[in-house]
């Protein structure tokens, strides 16, 4: 995604914010659009943020559980999405296992496709929300800034956009975990530093985001235990004393509080993950927006 | 597309003695400045509105509240326009409801824009009253809207445009009458 397209996603985020405010929350923009979402994968805060956006905006949303639907009787996702279209859809928004699933569901749909997370590859709308989230905490922009990305960056989709974006945007990216969880090609995004200890990343950090440690993909015994990980690599006041004063801490959720973050940094003054939920809705109202929006949808 | 220069029709002191006059016109026809709120139509309805906001200071030495009202996600031309508009803040910073709402606007022509800032009004509260105030007032109405207050009503043909300047956007303050070329 090119720098201005992201910036004009921002952009257009930070005058949507402010309809999250009014006591009526709905303007008539998308009125007659209607925006599907289809996810193969668990979700609270994303479906429902996708679903949130599209409601306040006056788009109809639908939403397919993957456990209660065809798939189970074995329709495959391409037949999946060709009906969903085929009733009239004019977006599908999709979470999937597969990395590049939803770069193929655009290829065979004529209509918009969002990624809501696909793999262990991309989850752009987070990684906005988060470059959203620090602007607005740090003065307006993200050129310069000292970012440490600590965790399972490995399995993490979330570090991945958070990276590509950022590093685009200017920021210093430096991240830390187990060496197991780094894939080693990270260094080679200009921009980006790696670390052993998680300490060297939090040092002078303007932002800590803190990845979730993925339970359900730490099959293959990649670190010995929670406890030591914990120990290790979590996030606590000791390790975060070596931030900048004016730290921002940011998760993109779900939490595991005392493992890869402590209830006292989470619950801290210098966090602001709710604040990244509310975030969250701005940013998906601005991709509808531009998606949907225009002439062309 | 360039646009010809046909005429200059309202001078820098012209704009600022039309705007003068409007903000006596509000003080008099709301019996003072109670409850009254100053609403800017972005883009050029912003400055205008911050003007009147200080002419009637002048006057009556009374503060009134300017909002900054951006209407892109109510016009009624999204699907039909080749580039899509980009989204400005609103910005009201007091609640409207109850309030005289006077809508600030550089140009009135078709109507449209201002059909769509009172949509945008409604969803922000239930103001008691909403007024009009233009600079220019060129005809060719589209909707059942009127101006309250107009600083100069000035015939155009629909191959006309009319460019309001203001030296906070543009540098300079004047109104031109510029024409599409064949």
């Amino acid at each position: 995604m090119p720098v201005s397209d992201m910036q004009l996603i921002l952009e257009t985020a930070g005058s949507l914010k402010e309809i999250l405010t009014r006591e009526i929350k709905k303007v008539p923009t998308l009125r007659g659009k209607s925006i599907v979402t289809l996810f193969y994968e668990p979700s609270t805060r994303t479906r429902t943020s996708f679903e949130m956006a599209g409601k306040y905006m006056s788009a109809d949303t639908s939403s397919i559980t993957v456990a209660t639907s065809s798939v189970v009787k074995g329709e495959s996702l391409k037949d999946t999405a060709l009906t969903i279209q085929a009733m009239g859809a004019d977006m599908v928004i999709m979470r999937h296992s597969v990395s590049g699933s939803c770069h193929f569901l655009a290829r065979i749909l004529d209509c918009s496709v969002v990624n809501a997370g696909d793999g262990m590859h991309e989850h752009p709308s987070q990684g906005l929300l988060d470059m959203f989230t620090i602007q607005q905490h740090k003065g307006g922009h993200l050129e310069g800034l000292k970012v440490a990305i600590i965790g399972d960056v490995q399995h993490s989709r979330v570090a991945r956009s958070n990276i590509w974006g950022l590093t685009k945007m200017g920021a210093d990216v430096h991240v830390a975990g187990p060496a197991t969880l780094i894939p080693p090609e990270i260094e080679q995004i200009p921009g980006v530093t790696a670390h052993d200890r998680v300490e060297d990343a939090i040092r002078g950090a303007d932002v800590v985001n803190v990845l979730r440690l993925q339970r359900e993909r730490q099959q293959k015994g990649l670190f010995p235990t929670i406890r030591e990980y914990s120990r290790i690599y979590g996030v606590n006041r000791e390790r975060l004393a070596l931030a900048k004063d004016d730290v921002t801490v940011m998760h993109p959720g779900p939490m595991n509080r005392g493992v890869e973050i402590t209830s006292e940094v989470a619950d801290s003054d210098h966090a602001v993950i709710e604040e990244q939920v509310t975030n969250g809705v701005a940013i998906r109202m601005a991709l509808l927006y531009l998606l949907l929006g225009g002439a062309e949808a | 597309m360039a646009l010809i220069e046909k005429a200059q029709i309202i001078d820098a002191d012209g704009v600022r003695r039309a705007l003068v006059r409007i903000a006596h016109e509000i003080v008099e026809r709301n019996k003072g400045t109670e409850n009254v709120v100053l609403i800017g139509i972005r883009r050029r309805g912003v400055p205008l509105a911050q003007r009147l906001s200080r002419f009637i200071k002048e006057v009556e030495g009374v503060e009134i509240p300017v909002g900054v009202l951006d209407i892109t996600l109510y016009r009624d031309d999204l699907s039909t326009l080749a580039s899509q508009p980009v989204v400005h803040k609103t910005e009201v910073p007091v609640a409207i409801q109850g309030k005289t709402l006077i809508l600030v606007d550089d140009v009135l022509y078709t109507g449209r824009t201002v059909r769509a800032a009172l949509d945008a009004i409604i969803d922000l509260g239930r103001p008691a009253v909403i007024q009009l105030a233009v600079l220019i007032d060129r005809g060719h109405r589209e909707l059942p809207i009127r101006a309250d207050y107009v600083g100069k009503n000035v015939p155009t043909s629909k191959r006309e445009v009319i460019e309001v300047r203001l030296e906070e956007v543009d540098r300079v303050n004047g109104v031109w009458i510029m024409e599409k070329p064949e």
